[in-house]
């Protein structure tokens, strides 16, 4: 079996003493910053990129990886014990997790929340190692009118998916397709868009601009309102489940990782709609509904199956197709570029211990994880006394030392501070910056597709209807983008996504 | 207050109708080519159009549809972080690293509203030693610590 020889490669790379070590830290860093709210993996991500530029490719992707799942994993345990998720995916968490805390089965919630995880983790990666290749190989057959209906369906995918108005999605995306092509042009060498700035010539830094969007504009946010956060941490007594609660886990496990390892591999979705939608099947599907909201097992573990298997599928595009499906994936396409590789399906064949390393780290580190944090939670929840106003400086600190130490640059600082305000601007004008990152990342590889399509099409934009691989992707992006403006799904998804 | 019925979609249209205008006019240097062989200035021409033309359609729904006015800006944070960013660039050649981080960590603790001077100090030492600590003797960053003005090199 090549499943087999792959996988134990796989865990032959993720297994060396060097990468048990980088998974672990992102593992740890990623419960952390799970645990603290206001401070999110995208952010996180983005701070820590500098510091892996230093590391070999494989364990720089282990350490990121691990910080994404590891935050899942950390925003449930404060959602179960204190109602205050740290992270948007445990939102639903807090719901029934908290009831379940107050009835004195905090253990429970949270031995449910890692079991549930580590299953749906495990289940993912098996997916991700079984589905992997062979739409890598797929997507080998692919020509530049393909991939480039590819990326457009992807773009508008992940729009549809997210919340709010999606023309501004789309306006987000073109903006950072735009800022994407800044810098000297490909093929002529030309600058584009560079405002007649010598650091511009090679474009807009790419940690400055997700630093900026999305840490900076975030602590501005956070201090809008500030408040004494007064908590109350329910007592953790038993872990142990009951035999009956046991029972009843079974089916919402099974039901959200086969849920969230469908959503998260499509654009846009991932870990927080994978919860959403897990927790509103298990409340209909219940036998009684009635006591969601007040502590109903079931709605811990299906949303948070949903979420780890999500937040696991979701790389599945980004490593077989170089397409990136959240702002995440996106940063971990960046940070491969930036070690010189590029993403797309050549990774499989090109880069075997890449590819298989990071998948079999990730069972690793969802094995840590449970290890590392049922023992650990009253570490997590002291961590949680430390307030925002002595949190924030910091964060400040590690995003300047971070942009800085990229190119020693205080260009890039600048940068940095403009796609702050500019990010903070846009959020209070209820434009999500995450389409602009996904835009931003795919902009070089839109257009190159797209002029090298043309060339061999000899100028015949039909090139795109015509072939029929490229047609059926554009048409289901058509479909998507007619969906969502119907006003009947207008309706239905705000309120999907108002809880 | 009439005309503008959601002055969030109305703001965000402008927004995006000006930054199509400004790279619309920057790609005007560039040139163009054509369907076969797209010069440098063709794709991005093409996208600040579409830019254009979705910021005009937010305009247009913002003028239709009623929605909110945004709310609660938070312009002393605003002020004082890019305050602090900025002063942090200035700072870090001709200051050096250290005092420079310094200064900004203590300059963005004054955003907060709960900011008490004690709290604010103790932070910053916190953090000028972890950052020492860290990234020049752990990661061995190529930072000067002092710069000219403070008598480094």
């Amino acid at each position: 079996m090549e499943l087999f020889d792959n996988l134990a490669l796989g865990f032959s790379v993720a297994l060396s003493l060097q990468n048990i070590f980088y998974c672990f830290v992102g593992a740890l860093l990623g419960t952390l910053i799970g645990v603290l709210p206001g401070l999110g993996p995208v952010a996180t991500i983005a701070m820590l990129l500098p510091l892996t530029f230093g590391l070999p490719p494989v364990s720089a992707l282990i350490m990121l990886a691990g910080i994404y799942y590891g935050a899942q994993y950390g925003g449930s345990t404060t959602a179960i014990l204190i109602n205050l998720p740290g992270e948007s995916s445990s939102v639903v968490t807090a719901i029934d997790g908290h009831q379940m805390a107050r009835k004195g089965r905090a253990g429970a919630a949270l031995a449910t929340a890692a079991l549930g995880s580590f299953f749906a983790g495990s289940v993912a990666t098996l997916l991700l190692a079984l589905f992997a290749p062979p739409l890598a190989n797929l997507a080998l057959q692919f020509g530049p009118p393909e991939y480039f209906s590819l990326m457009v369906l992807g773009l508008i995918a992940s729009v549809t998916l997210a919340s709010g108005s999606v023309v501004k999605a789309i306006a987000m995306i073109v903006l950072g397709l735009i800022l994407g092509l800044s810098g000297q042009d490909i093929y002529t060498g030309t600058p584009r868009f560079t405002f007649d700035l010598p650091e511009l010539s090679d474009g807009f830094d790419f940690v400055a601009l997700a630093m900026g969007m999305f840490g900076i504009s975030e602590i501005i946010r956070n201090l809008e309102d500030e408040h004494q956060r007064s908590l109350v941490a329910a007592k953790v007594k038993s872990l142990m489940l009951t035999k009956e609660e046991f029972k009843r886990i079974i089916a919402p496990v099974l039901r959200g990782t086969a849920l969230g390892s469908f959503l998260g591999i499509l654009p846009g979705g991932g870990a927080m709609l994978s919860s959403f939608a897990s927790y509103s099947i298990e409340k209909k599907l219940s036998r009684h509904p009635q006591e969601f909201g007040r502590g109903a097992i079931e709605g811990v573990a299906g949303p948070e199956s949903a979420n780890n298997a999500g937040a696991q599928t979701s790389f599945i595009p980004m490593l077989t197709l170089g397409i990136p499906s959240n702002p995440v994936m996106a940063l971990m396409i960046g940070a491969l570029i930036i070690q010189g590789i590029t993403p797309g399906p050549n990774v499989v064949t090109e880069k075997p211990d890449l590819f298989w390393g990071v998948i079999a780290s990730m069972w690793v580190g969802n094995f840590m994880l449970v290890l590392l944090n049922l023992p650990l939670i009253g570490m997590w929840v002291k961590l949680l006394t430390v307030p925002y106003h002595v949190m924030f400086p910091a964060i400040i600190a590690f995003c300047c030392i971070g942009v800085y130490s990229v190119n020693n640059n205080v260009f890039d600082v600048y940068t940095m501070a403009l796609f702050g305000l500019l990010g903070y601007a846009l959020v209070k004008l209820d434009c999500e910056p995450a389409p602009l990152l996904l835009g931003f990342v795919i902009g070089p590889m839109l257009e190159e597709y797209l002029r090298r399509a043309m060339l061999i099409s000899r100028g015949d934009p039909t090139v795109f209807v015509t072939r029929p691989i490229s047609a059926v992707l554009l048409l289901l992006a058509l479909a998507a983008l007619v969906v969502v403006l119907l006003p009947s799904v207008q309706r239905g998804r705000e309120e999907a996504f108002k809880e | 207050m009439n005309i503008i019925r959601n002055p969030k979609d109305v703001l965000s249209g402008l927004l995006f109708i000006a930054l199509g205008l400004l790279f619309g006019w920057q790609t005007q240097e560039l040139p163009m080519g054509t369907a076969v062989r797209m010069g440098p200035g063709y794709f991005p021409l093409l996208l600040s159009a579409l830019l254009g033309l979705l910021g005009l359609i937010i305009l247009i729904n913002g003028l239709r549809f009623p929605g909110e006015m945004p709310s609660g800006i938070a312009w002393r944070a605003l002020l004082i972080i890019t305050g602090a960013l900025v002063f942090f660039g200035f700072g870090v050649r001709p200051l050096g690293f250290l005092p420079a981080l310094g200064v900004s960590v203590f300059v963005s603790a004054l955003a907060s509203r709960l900011f008490t001077f004690r709290t604010a100090l103790l932070n910053t030492a916190v953090m000028v030693v972890f950052a020492w600590a860290v990234f020049i003797k752990g990661l061995g960053l190529p930072l000067p610590l002092l710069g000219p003005w403070l008598g480094g090199y």
